[in-house]
């Protein structure tokens, strides 16, 4: 002790010793001009600062507003899940890390369910990653597979982080619009709005890495069919490049539709991770779990990201997943399964809120899958000239002005558009139902009154 | 393109035929013709390799006691089970989202927390960020104040993720090791004997250094940085206008009375320090992957626009247990009854068992002031024994480890892993023993031991 202390000493003095030497007195520097100037953020973040989220969770953060804005359930998870999250506390050894790329039981109960559905082995241990939310599985994807000068083509409107994720790895985002097919008399569909396969050709070249493909999809609904699939599956394969498929609504399809996994089509496996998510499969978006799953030879990289990024994800709720999961593979034919129930509770509240929608003079688009509705507001006509100096496009204020008049929060769907195509969304607005019904209740309360206000 | 692809193809016939048996030729040749062009991002060349997956491995094949990896095998305070427990049953909306940048009652209760320590006025909202773990924390930062051209100058031996983190980014990590002294026949080095040469610090930075990355209490040695010493660094990065990133998760664990300091509480250092902290090692459950930074607005916002751009939320009822815990911390801080005081006594008491035991089989403790580990000198073994099992290039360590784990039973991690490449030839006689364990365990290490001394006698 005592040794340490005199090498302390002798440490003590020659850093008073070398401090006199540095100070920026004596080298004429002032130090409050030399602060500065280094710090400053790295370049792969600049410009990717704001977020719609940030700005409209807080707007509707007031407790008095209904909020259909932000993805977020406000109904109960199922039973079963809250039972097996409160025995996970009991156990000790859930309290430590796990293995960094997946707990053992949550890869295995994956990887068994799955399975099922590619109708091929998936290995628990090489082609699943379980990730933070499918957030971070789209994080990992992108980071560990896309790199500086590589092309991504985004599907627009895009979930909004697609453009952040590709431009901070360096990227250049390719946008292809969603086009509406005309409706005469009836109902507008998801299923009304496409990609045009000759404009989907023209967007791929020799830089083109990947398509980010969501299906169901995020603001519209719409469910890819097979056909519309196989047009970017052939594209894919003739351009050499990947597909990161977010399937995240994969159990949320609505009658008559059904869910298809690009990844099982010939060719393609091999070039595609398909991402899931936990907190839209089993109504719990605060676990932030997500998984990817594909080849070895795509996965690793996302390991790779993995283990340089957050190295592990939290255990307990790991294996709280794992055994809900062994819960409904069991009974995946039974209506009591809830990738068969939940998506018959909300076609209910879907038809709900399109005919609220419907009663307000609004045009929803039906959507085939997920869990939100667009519509174009601009019919309600709102006055929204005590905004008329700011330049955020018209359905930013409009989603301001309902949220502070109406009490009613959305989100304003030309968030998910890049600079250009927002214009041609900007009149849309999205709004989400998987809501308790008291929610539903005072939402049309609302919509109710505004009928009356307006007549 | 198309002749690389046959060439490619070629290759992978053979593996994909035994996995797609029956399938058809032309299936398996489009297949094989896949992503002829190179897929994964530059930016993952040099960091693919993790070297903890080979012991892990071993340690699982061979009936060894664990003292390798950095986790507890007991169980977390009550306070914070039970913490965990409300969190999990209580309010069902606790299942959904929180604030993209931390909980509230959590950035509330650690900007109260730490405000207090670091004597520093913090503001939840702006200075706090909850990662996902301490490890996130780092990566949020690398990533937000790292990039090409910047110099990262990281003081060895470090844990192990500061090098690829920087190099991630697009850094340049540049090393300055910590030396040890000459110790005293006899005597046990310790260590606070192991230190910087402030003139080589010194000559680490340039005009292009961006950051330095300080570990106190230290991982793997187990120095705590004195007041002086961080005095010293503090004044090289206000000198250089750098950016201090103190990984300071091990916090609690200071024993034989030295003490913590945070360099972000020393004069001109909160402005240029980002300070961060582990649920997992404060309070036992390194599950829970909690973490977070602490620091000013001016860097704090470019870790927030990172993490909205990664992983945007963290978990929501591990947070929630975290401000319980910290809560209840706070009712009995300074008291004889803190978790934050008892926690470290104890450990203390394990430290000082395990270093006893490990020296009756020639092997040469490190006292270490802090952290959940200790490193063993290992050059005796490595003069008697210099030719065990190996790779070509692998260092001593490295065999040593895994012959202690075949042959004695015993897990630890070579400390050569936690130096830079150039270095780990020369830093080859060293082996990390976590400490932080159950009686059990070192019941079970005390057994390995035994048999161990006995294999000794001639």
């Amino acid at each position: 002790m005592f040794l340490a202390q005199r090498r302390l000493c002798s440490l003590e003095s020659r850093a008073k010793f070398l401090k006199t030497i540095y100070s920026s007195k004596i080298l004429g520097l002032p130090t409050s001009a030399k602060m500065s100037l280094k710090i400053t953020n790295a370049k792969r973040i600049e410009g990717l600062d704001s977020n719609v989220w940030i700005e409209f969770t807080k707007l509707a953060a007031d407790p008095s507003v209904v909020n259909l804005g932000q993805g977020l359930p406000d109904i109960s998870p199922p039973v079963y899940v809250k039972e097996e999250l409160s025995k996970i506390a009991a156990i000790d050894s859930l309290n430590q890390y796990t293995r960094g790329f997946g707990h053992p039981s949550l890869v295995k109960a994956l990887s068994c369910l799955y399975e099922k559905i590619y109708q091929k082995q998936i290995n628990p241990n090489k082609e699943i990653l379980v990730t933070v939310g499918a957030y971070g599985s789209l994080f990992n994807t992108i980071q560990g597979l896309i790199d500086e000068g590589d092309e991504v083509i985004v599907i627009v409107p895009f979930y909004d982080c697609y453009e952040s994720m590709v431009r901070m790895a360096g990227a250049t985002p390719v946008f292809i619009p969603l086009r509406p097919k005309p409706v005469d008399g009836k109902k507008w569909s998801s299923s009304d709005w496409t990609l045009d396969p000759q404009e989907l050709a023209s967007k791929f070249n020799s830089k083109t890495k990947a398509i980010i493909l969501n299906t169901p999809h995020n603001p519209i609904g719409k469910v890819y069919t097979k056909e519309e699939l196989q047009v970017i599956a052939d594209l894919c394969i003739k351009y050499d490049t990947l597909c990161i498929s977010d399937e995240v609504y994969e159990w949320l399809v609505y009658t008559g539709n059904k869910h298809v996994k690009i990844a099982t089509f010939p060719g393609m496996w091999e070039r595609t991770i398909t991402i899931g998510s936990a907190g839209k499969t089993f109504s719990v978006t605060g676990w932030k779990l997500g998984w990817s799953i594909g080849p070895n030879h795509l996965i690793k990289h996302l390991q790779t990201v993995q283990q340089n990024t957050v190295y592990t994800c939290a255990t307990p709720l790991q294996e709280a997943l794992a055994q809900a999961f062994w819960i409904d593979i069991k009974r995946m034919d039974d209506p009591e399964c809830y990738f068969n129930s939940l998506p018959k509770e909300l076609e209910v509240k879907r038809d709900r809120m399109i005919h609220l929608l419907e009663s307000l003079g609004l045009k929803p688009i039906v959507p085939d899958g997920g869990y939100f509705i667009i519509a174009d507001v601009s019919s309600l006509d709102a006055d929204l000239s005590d905004m008329k100096d700011s330049n955020e496009p018209y359905d930013y204020k409009f989603v301001k002005w309902m949220t502070k008049n109406k009490k009613l929060s959305a989100i304003p769907v030309s968030a998910f558009c890049n600079t250009e195509t927002k214009l041609q969304f900007e009149k849309f607005v999205r709004f989400c139902f998987i809501k308790k019904d008291s929610t539903l209740d005072a939402a049309e309360e609302i919509i109710k009154g505004w009928n009356r206000q307006k007549s | 393109m198309f002749r690389n692809a046959a060439a490619i193809s070629l290759q992978l016939m053979g593996p994909l035929q035994r996995k797609k048996a029956g399938a058809s030729v032309t299936r398996c040749l489009h297949q094989t013709l896949t992503m002829a062009k190179r897929v994964q991002a530059r930016r993952l060349d040099g960091i693919d390799h993790d070297p903890w997956v080979e012991f892990v491995k071993m340690a699982s094949e061979f009936d060894a006691v664990n003292l390798g990896q950095g986790f507890p095998d007991f169980p977390p305070p009550d306070f914070a089970v039970e913490a965990f427990q409300h969190a999990l049953s209580s309010d069902f909306m606790l299942n959904q989202y929180t604030r993209a940048f931390g909980y509230p009652p959590l950035t509330k209760i650690l900007a109260s927390f730490f405000g207090k320590l670091l004597g520093q006025e913090i503001d939840p909202l702006k200075n706090v960020l909850v990662t996902v773990g301490a490890y996130g924390a780092l990566f949020t930062a690398f990533q937000a104040l790292v990039e090409e051209g910047d110099e990262v100058i990281i003081i060895e031996p470090f844990f192990d993720c500061y090098e690829p983190m920087t190099l991630m980014a697009g850094g340049h990590p540049v090393f300055v090791t910590l030396k040890p002294g000459p110790t005293r026949d006899g005597e046990l080095d310790s260590s606070s004997n192991w230190q910087l040469d402030p003139t080589e610090l010194a000559s680490k930075f340039t005009s292009h250094t961006k950051a330095l990355i300080l570990n106190t209490p230290n991982n793997p040695v187990g120095k705590v940085f004195s007041k002086a010493e961080l005095e010293l660094v503090a004044s090289l990065c206000q000198q250089h206008d750098v950016i201090c990133i103190a990984d300071e998760v091990y916090q609690w664990l200071v024993y034989d009375g030295y003490q913590h300091v945070s360099i972000a509480s020393l004069p001109g250092m909160w402005e240029r320090t980002l300070t961060i902290g582990s649920a997992g090692k404060t309070f036992s459950a390194t599950g829970w992957k909690v973490g977070w930074v602490l620091g000013p607005d001016s860097l704090m916002k470019h870790l927030r626009t990172v993490h909205q751009n990664s992983i945007y939320h963290c978990p929501t009822q591990g947070q929630v247990a975290v401000a319980q815990s910290f809560e209840h911390e706070q009712l009995h801080f300074g008291q004889p009854s803190s978790y934050f005081a008892q926690f470290p006594q104890a450990m203390q008491r394990t430290r000082d068992q395990m270093i006893c035991s490990l020296q009756s089989v020639g092997l040469k403790p490190v006292v270490p002031q802090g952290s959940y580990f200790f490193m063993t000198d290992i050059s005796d073994f490595k003069s008697k024994m210099p030719d065990l099992p190996g790779d070509v290039d692998e260092p001593y360590d490295r065999r040593f480890i895994k012959w202690m784990i075949k042959t004695k039973g015993l897990v630890a991690i070579p400390v050569s892993t936690f130096y830079s490449v150039p270095h780990r030839k020369i830093f080859d006689h060293y082996v990390r023993f976590c400490f932080v364990k159950d009686e059990s365990t070192l019941q079970a290490m005390d057994e390995k031991l035994q048999k161990w001394k006995k294999e000794l006698r001639p």
